[in-house]
């Protein structure tokens, strides 16, 4: 039993340290700090200096662009990168079609579309979701049906985050109708310039614009994006969505949100004392980085079982709950820790560049934004109910 | 990193889990705990031969282990087996003697472990609500020695100890952490008064009445005084015990709520079936994963300097003491009626579970002092 990392990882993290203070500029990292909105040009700034040091597509193989990196070089590099308030790595081609691509794509594909992810010249978004398809993934009925050399797609996709922003879009599509709900699924790769693609913009309750609705009528799909055989496509989504996750807790974020929430406390008074030493606000805190501290040793155990050649599986939808939940409630505190000062929302104060009045403690300007932006953690990427749902199908044999 | 136990750990757990299983089951434990002893002295001096005991010490007071995991994987399976043998008293009376004690002192530590000496922690009061400090018991000095007067509350074993070590002030105010002296005092010393009692996690425990108890200069352990630090360490000691002890039960208490849910039929079907008791079971085995957690955290700590060890301490008491009283409260609303019964081996699981949060702190006390030493 041994809670420390190998001198080699030490290392390892220092040289992320280095890089991070070396190559990170200073005002996206206040944007980052501040909870300004980002640009696409500062998320493809971002990725750029990543994918310049080879660390873009850190779980890719080498063959393809990654770094060959180990699970707890992954973790650190995460860790380090939240810590540092780093713009996050846009997911959906990296992280997630990436995968996909070098499992079930065939050489064409991967020798096109993976450096195309790597170098920023095609922006991804996912398309899963459908106004009738949220937590029950397996009901999507956007449909595509073969004609010739291509496929026509007609149908809805929801909750398309930064599609605004993309050219391209992987998604679901039905190919059987008459077949059992997982399959007559197929994955297909559609090009958001084609006649017939429509996005609409989802404004989300603290007023952002980060979801999208895409709507297909009679889009042409050449046949050689389709991901993997025809009505096989839940095997590639199901691959998506148990890849990787042993960073799902997202303990970097709360470590970081943690120590914020705590310089925030103390700055702020009550009854002229910093309100860190206020009994209830005291507790509340104390609660959460305990819940906070247990978790980081649940998941370098998950992280240690992996690099032993386990698989996270289910554990990781334990990481994903508890990870979720210890977000949310830092975002709470930080938030209740404004005050009354948590009520103003001046948009134009989300954005760089922002001049006016700044109102309440630093940081006021986005709190509430933020507790109400993040709500999202705990019905993305498979609800937290629906996390229980696997937990007790998997590890618990309900 | 590396989350496996050593390879000597892993076998004195199977030793121990083995001897649990076999050796002394729930009837058994029923028994002994309903015995005017309060346990089994058969198994207790098989758990001492196997090494049980001498787990708990380093190698340097004639033990065989001694680390915060050693600690940590004995009371776990301890935990698992409901065990009411009075390892707690042995851990925490010998470590304070290791510690603080003289030459002569540290003699007894051999008979502590073979299991021939059954010692106790008397430190609680009425009032104190755990906090450390509060010690009215008073010492006085006089030509034989010290003169011992004072009630202490819920001695676990106390009427069976042969040896007690007693907090007492020699100097300072009722709650003052100055003037607090520690000593070791034979169990059948003239003076002490037993007022013993069942626990309602089974075995027995006592209120001591000191009534002018004459002790000799020896009975003072470590320096006149400055008895708290050496208290608070070996409090440290029982906090990581009682962490790994609720770990233990709570792991055997999840398993039978989770056979009972596959198994109980209601409405044609096993209740596991039902998605209002799946998703309660999934919030239990995830709590009791951060409650493995928080034991590891706390183990890891033992080494490091006071702050960060206290803290980690009341970190992992604080989480066992609220996921504990979960743990239990959940089996037995998940069993329904039938939790309800003395028959179930689950309600005495329960029972323990939650008594536990009443040893050495609570979740509340924890996490206070938590907060407390992050300012200080």
């Amino acid at each position: 039993m041994d809670l420390n990392f190998t001198p080699e990882e030490e290392a390892f993290r220092t040289e992320v340290q280095t890089f991070l203070k070396d190559k990170l500029p200073e005002r996206l990292q206040n944007k980052v700090k501040q909870g300004l909105r980002l640009s696409k040009a500062d998320m493809e700034a971002w990725h750029a200096i990543l994918h310049q040091r080879g660390w873009l597509a850190n779980h890719w193989p080498e063959e393809w662009g990654g770094p060959g990196w180990s699970a707890v070089q992954k973790f650190i590099f995460e860790h380090e990168c939240a810590l540092a308030a780093t713009p996050r790595i846009v997911p959906f081609g990296v992280s997630m079609l990436g995968p996909v691509l070098i499992k079930y794509g065939n050489e064409a594909q991967k020798r096109y579309w993976l450096p195309r992810i790597l170098n920023g010249e095609d922006w991804w978004c996912q398309g899963y979701s459908e106004p009738g398809a949220g937590s029950d993934l397996a009901g999507v009925k956007t449909s595509a049906v073969l004609q010739g050399d291509h496929y026509v797609v007609n149908g809805q996709k929801t909750w398309t985050t930064l599609g605004q922003h993309a050219n391209m879009i992987f998604c679901l599509v039905r190919t059987d109708r008459d077949a059992k709900k997982q399959e007559g699924i197929s994955f297909l790769l559609i090009d958001m310039n084609t006649p017939g693609v429509e996005i609409r913009p989802i404004i989300t309750l603290e007023g952002e614009h980060e979801v999208n609705e895409v709507f297909f009528t009679d889009v042409k799909v050449p046949v050689e994006n389709l991901v993997g055989q025809e009505n096989k496509g839940w095997t590639c989504a199901k691959y998506l969505l148990t890849y990787e996750r042993t960073n799902i807790a997202g303990v970097g974020f709360s470590v970081a949100g943690m120590e914020k929430l705590k310089a925030l406390a103390s700055r702020v008074k009550h009854k002229g004392k910093p309100l860190s030493e206020d009994p209830m606000f005291a507790a509340r805190m104390a609660r959460v980085e305990i819940d906070l501290e247990n978790m980081k040793t649940t998941n370098l155990r998950v992280i240690a079982a992996v690099a032993g050649g386990g698989v996270p599986g289910a554990e990781s939808s334990m990481l994903k709950i508890r990870g979720t939940e210890i977000r949310q409630e830092i975002l709470s505190l930080a938030r209740r820790a404004m005050g009354p000062y948590a009520l103003p929302f001046i948009e134009e104060a989300l954005s760089e560049g922002y001049t006016g009045e700044a109102f309440g403690p630093d940081g006021a300007a986005s709190a509430a934004a933020a507790y109400f932006n993040y709500r999202k953690l705990s019905i993305f990427g498979g609800s937290n109910e629906i996390q229980k749902n696997i937990i007790s199908k998997m590890i618990l044999g309900l | 990193m590396n989350f496996e136990h050593t390879e000597d750990r892993r076998m004195l757990a199977d030793t121990l889990n083995r001897f649990i299983t076999e050796q002394a089951g729930i009837e058994a434990r029923h028994a002994a705990a309903a015995s005017a002893q309060g346990y089994s002295a058969a198994n207790w001096s098989a758990l001492a031969e196997i090494g049980a005991i001498g787990a708990l010490f380093p190698e340097a007071d004639g033990g065989f282990g001694g680390e915060g995991f050693d600690v940590a994987v004995v009371f776990e399976a301890l935990g698992r087996g409901l065990v009411i043998e009075p390892f707690l008293g042995a851990l925490v009376v010998g470590r304070a003697i290791a510690a603080g004690g003289s030459d002569a002192q540290k003699a007894q530590l051999a008979a502590l472990m073979d299991g021939s000496l059954v010692t106790a922690l008397a430190h609680d009061e009425a009032d104190a609500h755990y906090e450390l400090a509060h010690v009215k018991t008073q010492a006085t000095h006089n030509e034989k020695g010290w003169l011992l007067s004072g009630r202490k509350g819920v001695v676990v074993h106390g009427e069976q100890a042969g040896l007690l070590l007693v907090s007492a002030r020699t100097s300072g105010a009722s709650d003052d952490e100055v003037g607090i002296s520690l000593f070791l005092v034979p169990g059948n010393a003239a003076g002490i008064q037993k007022k013993g009692y069942a626990r309602i996690d089974g075995g027995r425990a006592a209120d001591l009445v000191f009534d002018q108890v004459q002790l000799g200069e020896e009975a003072l352990l470590g320096a006149e005084g400055q008895g708290f630090a050496l208290l608070e360490q070996a409090t440290g000691w029982a906090l990581l015990a009682l962490c790994a002890e609720s770990l233990g039960a709570m792991e055997v208490a999840k398993q039978h709520t989770l056979e009972y849910l596959q198994t109980r039929k209601q409405f044609g079907v096993p209740i596991g079936s039902f998605q209002a008791l799946q998703h309660r079971m999934a919030d239990l085995l995830l709590e009791v994963e951060q409650a493995r957690s928080a034991v590891i955290n706390a183990a890891a700590a033992m080494g490091d300097d006071r702050v960060t060890r206290e803290r980690a301490l009341s970190a992992a008491k604080h989480s066992i003491g609220r996921i504990g009283t979960l743990v239990a409260e959940e089996s037995i609303q998940m069993h329904g009626g039938i939790g309800m019964t003395w028959e179930l081996p689950l309600a005495h699981y329960a029972k323990r579970l939650v008594m536990i949060d009443h040893q050495f702190g609570d979740e509340d006390h924890h996490l206070a002092r938590y907060i407390e030493l992050g300012q200080a």
